[in-house]
């Protein structure tokens, strides 16, 4: 369905239960506030330290976390380049994370059956970020600080304060999903083509 | 007996892939910007718009234009009338990457026990290099940083010869296809045909180093090329996959000879930021 022309939404972090109700497959959102930054060995940590029964080093409740692993920031830079890194292989992590009260994943890529149902199960949203920009979405982080994890470099757990940064509603709370959406809308077998037609589901191995 | 001092081989690897991180070829841009001209989805109309801005911005300021500032691949074409004097060959490579990624805030991202302890080596060393003697008395050396969201897309198949060309054109696409957003699309498809298991994938790395959109000189490889690239991009995967019709930028081939037994595909993916440069020596 053609949305036509629209602006992106500017929406404040950390997002109430029902601004996350209102959000649809598509949407563009341009977010202001605080977000979590933690990417695979971050993630390794806080699922062991659940699963240890120990308080995670922050509250999830409410949050966002960002898939991220930044470079080093150069001297008076908060941050380097600072793009999404790919989402799945958070997937056996995040529904544990979504129990404890997260209510946005940021990365890019596809999800997992099991996430998707735990975003609809928790209400919570998973939104995307443009892969390859980390120059143009560093500009809208304006501060950083770590706050667990140190040790772990460029994986560490970071909060980060971002300002109109870009991001696409990928899953929303209603079971759509923008990925599916999108390639059903714009694939075509075209039987023109001097590849031999065929159908668009692909062999298998 | 020409010479030349393993130093400058240091600073000359630091040199390129510092400058392939901060900076997207003409070739690449070029490709970016014809790729907005052909799509009307708005959502990768956008992304499309901010891949451009960001190579703007990356430049300017000295930002990596990708915060997977990736795994240094070298590749050495070392005339055999060339002696290097004054150190190892590889070590001045590795010293290279050494300074190339401390001394120019990119992110280093090499863990070492790959299987378990996975401990970053804190300066992204080891460097992947490969060595190829040839005719002359010069070093022409390439450096690739090649980041793993598309990395770890790559697919090899060792096809029956009964698969033909549509075997191959089938796996390609079935590979772009199960890709989907991960590698960051747009993509480059880099594809590798014959040979072993090892030289195929190492064909469809070096078929990521040609100018983007550049036809393979066999007009049968090039026809190949135009196919599948018109395949893959009625995918609808689009930009981020957001739905669209660019979902490559270009599909370059590699071909090799290959055992009467087999017919080995490798596919190597490279998303828009195709950060490599070389020099010669």
């Amino acid at each position: 369905m053609e949305r036509g022309p629209m602006r992106p939404r500017r929406l404040a972090l950390p997002l109430s239960a029902a601004v996350v109700e209102t959000l649809h497959a598509g949407d563009e959102l341009l977010l202001t506030g605080p977000v979590l930054v933690a990417r695979d060995a971050a993630h390794k940590r806080m699922a062991e330290a659940l699963g240890r029964g120990e308080p995670l080093p922050v509250d999830l409740a409410g949050q966002a976390i960002y898939f991220m692993g930044p470079t080093p920031a150069r001297p008076g830079r908060p941050i380097g380049s600072a793009g999404p890194t790919s989402s799945y292989r958070m997937d056996a992590y995040t529904p544990a994370l979504l129990a404890e009260g997260l209510k946005a994943t940021i990365g890019k890529g596809p999800r997992s059956p099991e996430v998707k149902e735990a975003l609809k199960r928790f209400r919570a949203v998973y939104l995307g970020a443009i892969g390859g920009a980390g120059a143009l979405l560093s500009r809208c982080i304006k501060e950083v600080a770590v706050v667990a994890y140190d040790d772990l470099g460029p994986e560490a757990l970071r909060r980060i304060v971002v300002e109109d940064f870009p991001v696409t509603v990928i899953n929303d709370i209603h079971g759509g999903d923008l990925y599916d959406q999108g390639r059903l809308r714009y694939r075509r077998a075209d039987p023109a083509s001097p590849v031999a037609p065929e159908t668009n589901t692909t062999p298998s191995p | 007996m020409r010479e030349i001092d393993a130093k400058r081989v240091t600073e000359t690897v630091s040199e390129l892939l510092r400058d392939a991180c901060y900076r997207l070829p003409a070739d690449a841009l070029g490709a970016l910007r014809a790729a907005l001209q052909g799509e009307q989805a708005p959502a990768c109309r956008g992304v499309l718009a901010g891949l451009i801005e960001n190579a703007e911005i990356a430049a300017a300021g000295a930002i990596p234009l990708c915060q997977d500032t990736g795994m240094a691949v070298v590749f050495l074409e070392l005339g055999q009338d060339l002696h290097v004097l004054g150190g190892d060959l590889e070590e001045a490579v590795q010293e290279g990457t050494r300074r190339a990624y401390g001394e120019g805030y990119l992110r280093t991202s090499v863990v070492a026990r790959p299987f378990s302890a996975r401990t970053n080596t804190r300066d992204n060393t080891p460097a992947v290099i490969h060595t190829t003697i040839v005719p002359g008395e010069r070093l022409k050396i390439t450096a690739l940083s090649k980041g793993f969201g598309s990395e770890n897309m790559s697919r090899l198949a060792m096809l029956t010869p009964a698969a033909g060309r549509q075997g191959v054109v089938d796996f390609v696409v079935r590979c772009v296809d199960e890709a989907g957003a991960n590698p960051c699309p747009p993509v480059i498809v880099g594809v590798g045909i014959g040979g072993t298991a090892e030289k195929c994938m190492l064909l469809a790395k070096r078929a990521l180093l040609r100018g983007v959109g550049l036809p393979h000189p066999d007009p049968e490889v090039a026809g190949l090329e135009a196919d599948l690239l018109t395949r893959v991009n009625d995918l609808g995967i689009g930009a981020m996959g957001y739905g669209g019709r660019v979902t490559a930028l270009a599909v370059h081939c590699e071909v090799f000879p290959t055992h009467i037994a087999s017919l080995p595909v490798a596919v190597n993916l490279q998303c828009h930021s195709v950060r490599h440069r070389e020099a010669v020596l």
